[in-house]
């Protein structure tokens, strides 16, 4: 269920344009930042919101890839795979983070803690590898560094 | 040197309105708007010869001519600042905006100004949340100072100012697909013509510009276009944020005059390679242009130098390859990246992309045949420009053609020795 905020939200931020689906990817993000990801029910409270169906709504939700159609865990984890990351041995980073967490990418951690994914160039390239947490920004990772790293995640 | 760019930049820091205006900053938009018509802005952008900082390099003051003008046209009209920068390898556009938002603020009010635009949105990466945050405060301090929304400076004209944050995918950065993106839709491209300054955003005029070029035009107009042009050290005018990434040993970005020779940039600025690394090529201008050797980088960086090498300025952030790096690995990596982010709306890059990425990680994992080159190059031939419906399966081919150009021996290597002679990965 969509709370009185969230509603109030979507509709603040479909006034910025002319058109009210304009605000559907602002929409989503609203859902998600409260729950981590964007379940059916509210893609249908998000279409009655903005006058469209069901459909529309998702179909924006699986386009775009920062949006989360499946529960994540209470941290998303998302590691760049770009040339710069690439070339700077991401591949090492990456084993580590599926080593310490006993996850494979696009998994989440039995607890719930942690959530494993992929990302397209991060834009971080003088910082390569870089990944971010959340809305944190970790660059020059080394294996060495993942460990204290993840510990101020609980 | 001059850095009308990058001078106020610190690193870590954000210049807020009051230091910005004690630089000089907002003087550009006081004297477009009450000195200067639309047009006059038009025109010294024109003159000042400012070509699209994005990577296609076209001129700014000519995009915005085609804009229909004066009481007649249709309105509203729109400015959008492309800020999705996710071309791999490039951060130069998260340097300006985080650092100083308010010149990209100014810039976009001035544009929009020099195209009677009526709302102007700034399309933003998910990924760069501090430059959302930097943004939203400095687009509120305009606001606030009479910079923007009605009535500005109590000249007449007006302009609202958005932020949009975008959710992901690289498509969402080429304009067409952008304005479809900022309409709320997934973000498929669009044919042109019409093209989006005659129906773009909701169907209105509409201009696209990168970030980089719009932070050029408030230094263009408080200075001149004749100051501009002979910022460069070529006859394309102004600087140009370069930056480099993978084993050079100062991967970073430097504002240097536009056409400074790519050696030095690399030597000089990046420091050469870093320690027990040598350097073998590089992608000049993002993941979509082409290898240019080692031996090749005696020219001048900019647009035309660099075509005439080879190859695309495009965003003038390099990556560099090392001989420690296998290039079929490296390519396999782009094209991983390309078939990943095709938006799927045309049949040549929906599926063939996947198949490239798929015959380069067989090469990679030992699985190669010989025949898969061939199969290879065919696909650069199918999914070169025209035979897609926009630019991403070309720009894809761009280093996969150069790569099997260049690396022909190393693709070979790994069919004939049924492995990567670099072993990387598991």
């Amino acid at each position: 269920m969509l709370t009185e905020e969230e509603r109030n939200a979507i509709l603040k931020a479909a006034e910025r344009y002319p058109k009210k689906i304009a605000a559907s990817v602002e929409a989503l993000k609203i859902v998600q930042a409260a729950r981590g990801w964007v379940p059916d029910a509210e893609i249908k409270e998000i279409a009655q919101v903005l006058d469209l169906d069901p459909s529309q709504v998702d179909g924006v939700a699986t386009f775009y890839s920062a949006i989360f159609r499946r529960p994540v865990g209470r941290h998303v984890i998302m590691l760049c795979d770009g040339i710069s990351c690439w070339v700077m041995r991401y591949e090492d980073i990456a084993d580590r983070l599926r080593t310490v967490l006993g996850i494979g990418f696009g998994e989440t951690a039995p607890d719930n803690r942690f959530t494993l994914l992929p990302v397209s160039c991060l834009g971080l390239c003088e910082q390569a590898p870089a990944m971010i947490i959340d809305s944190d920004v970790h660059g020059n990772l080394t294996v060495e560094k993942i460990d204290g790293i993840l510990k101020k995640y609980e | 040197m001059e850095k009308p760019l990058t001078q106020h930049i610190k690193p870590g820091q954000s210049l807020d309105l009051k230091g910005y205006e004690k630089v000089g900053g907002y003087q550009s938009l006081k004297k477009a708007l009450k000195e200067m018509t639309p047009l006059e802005v038009q025109t010294a952008v024109k003159e000042a010869n400012l070509k699209g900082r994005g990577g296609a390099g076209f001129s700014t003051g000519v995009k915005w001519s085609f804009v229909p003008r004066g009481k007649d046209a249709p309105r509203p009209k729109y400015l959008v600042a492309n800020g999705d920068e996710m071309e791999p390898g490039t951060f130069k556009d998260r340097v300006l905006m985080e650092g100083n938002p308010h010149q990209l603020i100014e810039g976009m009010i001035v544009s929009a100004y020099a195209v009677e635009a009526d709302h102007a949105f700034v399309f933003l990466r998910w990924a760069y949340k501090t430059s959302a945050r930097r943004l939203e405060e400095a687009i509120a301090e305009a606001y606030q100072a009479g910079y923007a929304g009605k009535n500005i400076l109590g000249t007449g004209y007006s302009l609202e100012l958005h932020v949009h944050t975008s959710a992901g995918r690289y498509i969402a950065g080429e304009e067409t697909a952008l304005l479809t993106a900022l309409e709320g839709r997934r973000a498929y491209p669009r044919s042109k013509p019409p093209f989006p300054q005659v129906s773009g955003l909701f169907g209105q005029p509409s201009v696209v510009n990168n970030v980089e070029t719009l932070c050029n035009v408030p230094p263009i107009i408080s200075n001149g276009a004749a100051w501009f042009k002979t910022l460069s050290l070529t006859d394309e005018g102004g600087t140009k944020i370069y930056g480099a990434s993978g084993r050079v040993k100062r991967p970073g970005y430097w504002e240097l005059p536009l056409g400074t020779p790519l050696r030095e940039i690399v030597e000089e600025r990046a420091g050469g390679m870093a320690e027990g690394y040598q350097l073998r090529a590089l992608l000049p201008g993002g993941a979509s242009t082409d290898f240019i050797l080692e031996e090749n980088l005696d020219f001048p960086f900019d647009f035309t130098h660099t075509a005439k090498a080879g190859s695309r300025l495009g965003t003038g952030t390099f990556i560099a390859l090392d001989h420690d790096t296998c290039p079929v690995g490296f390519v396999h990596n782009l094209e991983r990246f390309f078939a990943r982010e095709s938006c799927g709306w045309c049949t040549p890059c929906r599926e063939g992309l996947p198949w490239v990425e798929k015959i380069l990680r067989a090469l990679e994992s030992g699985d190669g045949r010989p025949e898969d080159i061939d199969l290879l190059l065919a696909h650069v031939k199918h999914l070169d420009m025209g035979r897609t419906f926009c630019p991403l399966a070309p720009g894809a081919m761009e280093p996969l053609r150069s790569g099997l150009h260049y690396f022909r021996e190393d693709f070979e290597r790994h069919v004939k020795e049924k492995r990567c002679p670099w072993k990387r990965g598991k």
